[in-house]
């Protein structure tokens, strides 16, 4: 890692500003527990920094049960899992931002950031985008609304253009017999990055699925949304059989590659047991 | 603990502070780190992006040219310093002259040199190629990117089994198999991956195997492991005008680290000074030298001091690990579980230079039994690996692990209890073992006795894909010189100066061993380990020797302070010192005086009047005993497979152990607990990861998986004490045996748990879903 320059943004539009006069090798930085590992490992040039931190649309963490929960960019994960109302409405978001790193990095490291970082292992990803998650993302041209599941484009790479950055992810409040969870494989009890992740959520309702989300992580150049795998629980009871019918379904659009983290068959394997076992935590939240 | 014929000792068995703790836990001990000297430059390594290929050339000069650098160097510059051996060049290597100095097995200093900087070739993936000496470290990683090196890439091969076949890429042409073993038919004359071919013959296999009532043969693989200490690699170095080359270092040896480095550049011994700083952790792996000699000829160069540090991704590059392995087991038995022959190959992956750990493993893997027909081969191999060091216990896990595998399978065929199989086998006193040499005292069968009483063993295992599994481990433990020396002041202090480095709290075993000898208390003795020109030779910390050795020179420091203490109060009192005995309690005793007084000093009442009687005492000793004792272990596991994801949990884990005398019981404990930890590892998890170019792509500790805390239960010890006979204290050394049984005893619980049989480690969630779908 060389000399960088550093700059604080004092707004949203600030921060847009300094971004597009920086060029491409101007970053956002928020907890920078990706960024500034990556710079010093040489794997990204990175001539200026842009603080986000200290601008207060950045760390919202606002609760309505009305219109639901709105997380900062850049507010950090203690704040949110150590949120009541998110532990009670949103546990799909606590199941995943727990394991991020150890206590030193949650304190620091954000769902903003994890989006941003667009790893296909993120593993807050598959739990924001079964919540129904929506970044709204500031830049040149204004703002706009974006579904997390139609966030990325590629392993690190996303939507954002020159100048563009997110400013806050919104989910939708709760409704009654909504349920929904998240769950990783990885082969220790901690310190690793997923080998495959899944994000399951389900409405029940007259004892019947009503809609469902499926997501999973880690098996394909980017989050999947398993749409198929939701089908398979929609307009009937919630069975063993519906469950494993999921549980085909998000095998089969799972695509992965096999590395150091897991072979191609372990991980299509994971994204079936993996969904399985969400889509029943998920039905078992539900109040 | 279970102790035999173990006298009443007042210090030793206690468990008292050890004089580093609380340094260590507050961040004030110092480290290589650490070190901060006047006009202090920093290093940078370039390494090979290949894992096999030609250096054509290398054009360091816009790297030099770079403000701020200064100094870049090679390893025409490495050999360049001395005058012991010309840098190798393309023609020596085809002319062969590259070789003729070297002797088979052996590691010569050119080899050394040029796995510290490459020569014409690099042979693995993050050897290191150049290095540069800069005003900060961000400099001298610009300048890194500044160096051209011209590669010619060739065919690489990093496993073991691919190594050995005809057509396999060769690493070093002129390289001929060192065949040291009558009969062997290796061939000798042609190019070759196989440096060396070793045997251990004794007996009548053919008629072994024809008195056997059961044979079982299987094959088994295992992963190359890292050492994974948490310290990485560092060494500064200041080399001054007159020729001194002084250096601060993280070693298990200061004088190993002071001989390799004036070896490999070619000065004379006396010249370098190493002073050994805190080290964390080693196992083997500190015991190589890679940047001492890069920093001094860095510095040399600068004409300043220079400090470096590998990070964690050159640390698994280029440090470590240990050998791959490729075994074929055979074990003929009666049907009373007698064995009647052992047969056995095993090759071992040597990274880029020849010398795996193959020689020790060979003479571990049947240690534990009493087999009259035996034939061991065992085959050292080169590989585009990193060139492989001592880990805990080196060879004897990869060997060991496929005979108690096999035994396992032998057992279940013949309904017996495992450790029933294993007792009527087991090797004794007087049982001659695969080198033909007769065991002394060992605690083997005593440590079988413990593991079958034990309650986790007599415990009912109840659940789901629950098993359990055990197996035993053996290891030589070493002996090898250890120097100290003592001075006791006007107080009764003791200033105990030591020269092996402390991994494993041998300041403290080593002070408690002359507290007990002098009957003084623990407390009064203030150790320090010091540099190469302050104290007489020491061997690494390794081997399990480091309180074995260390116990003796304290004994015998003890003994020659005892002597002079006496002498002294011979002359105060003006009698013969045969009259004076020197007490358990520490005290100097004379017969009563005339007027029937006692004569009695303590040793702090004594020691105020040495500086009147002929000066305060200061005393060394060197010493080498080669009556070490070799140690036993036995482990018991249960654990849980889950079939869904095929990660293993491990659910209780009891390790027993011969450890002669615990000298300190907490850290004899945390000495198994740590070998077991690793073990763990290398049976669940640890593996070098390659891709298809021989790239490793796993080093990090993220992607290279140690076990973390919560995947551990807490691991119960149970130390029997056979005490060593050839030790004052009986003590065996306990560092390396625990990690001998971790990888069968898990392999072999995973059996009881699913039904599958392992041949290979790790057994990761990966090839447990691999078998079971």
């Amino acid at each position: 890692m060389q000399a960088v320059n550093y700059a604080r943004a004092t707004d949203v539009d600030d921060a847009v500003r300094l971004l597009i006069e920086g060029g491409e090798n101007a970053r956002v930085l928020a907890g920078g527990t990706d960024l500034i590992v990556q710079a010093r490992e040489r794997k990204r040039n990175v001539d200026l920094l842009v603080d986000v931190k200290h601008v207060e649309e950045f760390m919202v963490l606002e609760f309505d049960t009305n219109t639901g929960l709105k997380v900062g960019a850049a507010t950090p994960l203690y704040q949110v899992y150590g949120d009541n109302n998110v532990k009670i409405n949103y546990p799909a978001i606590v199941d995943a931002s727990t394991v991020i790193g150890g206590k030193a990095i949650q304190g620091r490291a954000s769902l903003g950031g994890n989006l941003g970082n667009s790893s296909p292992a993120g593993d807050s990803l598959p739990a924001m985008i079964v919540l129904g998650g929506v970044a709204t993302l500031a830049g040149p041209n204004g703002r706009r609304e974006v579904p997390v599941g139609e966030f990325f484009t590629g392993p690190g790479r996303n939507i954002l253009e020159t100048g563009e950055l997110i400013v806050y992810i919104s989910f939708p409040p709760v409704g009654a017999g909504e349920g929904a969870a998240w769950e990783r494989f990885i082969p220790r009890n901690e310190m690793d990055i997923a080998v495959a992740s899944a994000g399951a959520w389900v409405k029940i309702e007259g004892g019947s699925v009503t809609d469902a989300r499926i997501a999973l992580g880690a098996v394909a150049a980017t989050p999947l949304v398993a749409n198929d795998a939701a089908e398979a629980l929609i307009g009937r009871p919630l069975t063993d059989e519906s469950i494993s019918a999921a549980g085909d379904a998000a095998s089969e659009i799972a695509s992965p590659i096999t590395d150091m983290r897991g072979s191609i068959k372990q991980r299509k394997h994971l994204a079936k047991v993996l969904t399985e076992r969400t889509i029943r935590m998920a039905a078992d939240r539900i109040r | 603990m279970v102790a035999t014929e173990k006298p009443q000792y007042k210090i030793i068995g206690t468990r008292p502070r050890r004089p580093d703790g609380v340094d260590k836990v507050t961040g004030r001990a110092q480290y290589g780190a650490d070190i901060k000297l006047e006009g202090l430059l920093y290093g940078a390594v370039l390494r090979s992006p290949h894992a096999h290929a030609l250096i054509k050339s290398i054009d360091t000069s816009k790297a030099e040219a770079l403000n701020g650098v200064h100094a870049v160097i090679t390893n025409a510059d490495l050999v360049g310093s001395g005058q012991t051996f010309q840098p190798t060049t393309a023609e020596a290597i085809e002319s062969g002259t590259y070789w003729q100095a070297l002797e088979p097995g052996k590691a010569s200093p050119r080899w050394a040199a040029e796995n510290i900087l490459a020569g014409p070739k690099v042979l693995y993936h993050g050897h290191a190629v150049a290095a540069v000496a800069a005003d900060d470290v961000h400099i001298a990683q610009d300048a890194l990117e500044l160096i051209d090196v011209e590669y010619e890439i060739l065919p690489h091969v990093v496993d073991v089994q691919d190594a050995m076949v005809d057509g396999a890429p060769i690493l070093h042409p002129q390289l001929r198999t060192g065949v040291r073993a009558a009969g062997v038919d290796t061939r000798s004359d042609i190019e070759t991956n196989l440096a060396s071919h070793m045997r251990l013959e004794s007996g009548d296999i053919e008629k072994g195997f024809a008195a056997a009532d059961l044979t079982i043969e299987r094959e088994f693989t295992s992963s190359q492991f890292h050492q994974g200490y948490l310290e990485p690699q560092n060494a500064t170095a200041f080399w001054s005008h007159d020729g001194r080359i002084n250096i601060w270092t993280s070693t298990q040896g200061s004088f190993m680290a002071r001989d390799a480095t004036a070896d490999v550049l070619g000065v004379p011994v006396a010249s370098v000074k190493v002073t050994p700083m805190e080290i964390g952790g080693g196992f083997g792996g500190k015991i190589p030298i890679y940047l001492e000699p890069m920093a001094a000829v860095l510095s040399k160069k600068s004409s300043r001091p220079v400090k470096m540090w590998m990070d964690r991704e050159a640390v698994f590059q280029a440090t470590g690990p240990t050998a791959s392995s490729y075994s074929k087991v055979k074990i003929g038995v009666t049907n009373d579980g007698k064995i009647t022959a052992a047969e056995c190959l095993f090759a071992m992956g040597a990274g880029g230079f020849p010398g795996s750990p193959v020689g020790a493993g060979v003479q571990c893997a049947l240690a534990p039994y009493k087999i009259d027909n035996q034939v061991i081969d065992g085959l050292d191999v080169v590989l585009n690996t990193p060139k492989t060091a001592a880990y805990r216990a080196p060879g004897a896990p990869a060997t060991e692990y496929a005979v108690e595998s096999v035994m396992d399978e032998i057992a279940e065929q013949l309904d017996m209890d495992p450790i029933d199989l294993r007792l009527v086998n087991v090797a004794e006193e007087g049982v001659r073992n695969s080198s033909g040499t007769p065991w002394p005292k060992i605690g083997a069968k005593e440590v079988l006795e413990a593991m079958k009483s034990h309650p986790h063993y007599l415990s009912e295992i109840q659940g789901e894909d629950v098993g359990r599994g055990i197996a035993i481990g053996f290891w030589f433990n070493g002996g090898m010189e250890s120097s100290s020396s003592a001075r006791v002041n006007k107080d009764g202090s003791i200033a105990l100066i030591l020269g092996s480095v402390d991994i494993g709290g041998s300041r403290a075993s080593i002070s408690m061993q002359l507290a007990e000898t002098l009957g003084v208390t623990y407390e009064q003795i203030a150790p320090q380990v010091t540099d190469t020109d302050s104290v007489g030779y020491t061997a690494v910390t390794g081997g399990s020797r480091t309180t074995f050795a260390g116990g003796w020179v304290a004994y015998e420091l003890g003994q020659t302070i005892k002597a002079e203490m006496i002498s002294r109060a011979a002359k105060i009192w003006d009698i013969s010192g045969d009259e004076i005995t020197y007490t358990d309690e520490g005290t100097v005793v004379g017969p009563d005086d005339a007027e029937g007084n006692k004569r009695v000093f303590s040793f702090n009442e004594l020691a105020g009047k040495l500086q009147a009687t002929g000066g305060l005492i200061a005393v060394s000793a060197s010493s080498s005993h080669t009556t070490q004792g070799a140690a036993y272990g036995g482990h018991i596991v249960d654990l849980k497979v889950d079939r869904d994801t095929g990660k293993t949990e491990i659910l209780r884990y009891t390790a027993v152990q011969d450890v002669g005398t615990a000298i300190h019981p907490d850290y004899v404990e945390g000495q198994i607990q740590g070998g077991i930890a690793q073990g763990v590892g290398m049976a669940l998890n640890e593996e070098y990861y390659y891709d298809s170019d021989g790239h490793l792509m796993n080093g990090s500790f993220l992607d290279y998986r140690v076990p973390v805390a919560n995947d551990l239960p807490m691991l119960d010890v149970e130390m029997v004490e056979v005490p060593n006979p050839g030790h004052p204290f009986g003590v065996r050394g306990v560092g390396e045996v625990p990690i001998v049984p971790p990888q069968p005893t898990i392999r072999n619980a995973v059996y009881d748990a699913i039904g599958v049989r392992f041949y290979h480690t790790p057994m990761s969630p990966r090839r447990v879903l691999d078998e079971l779908l």
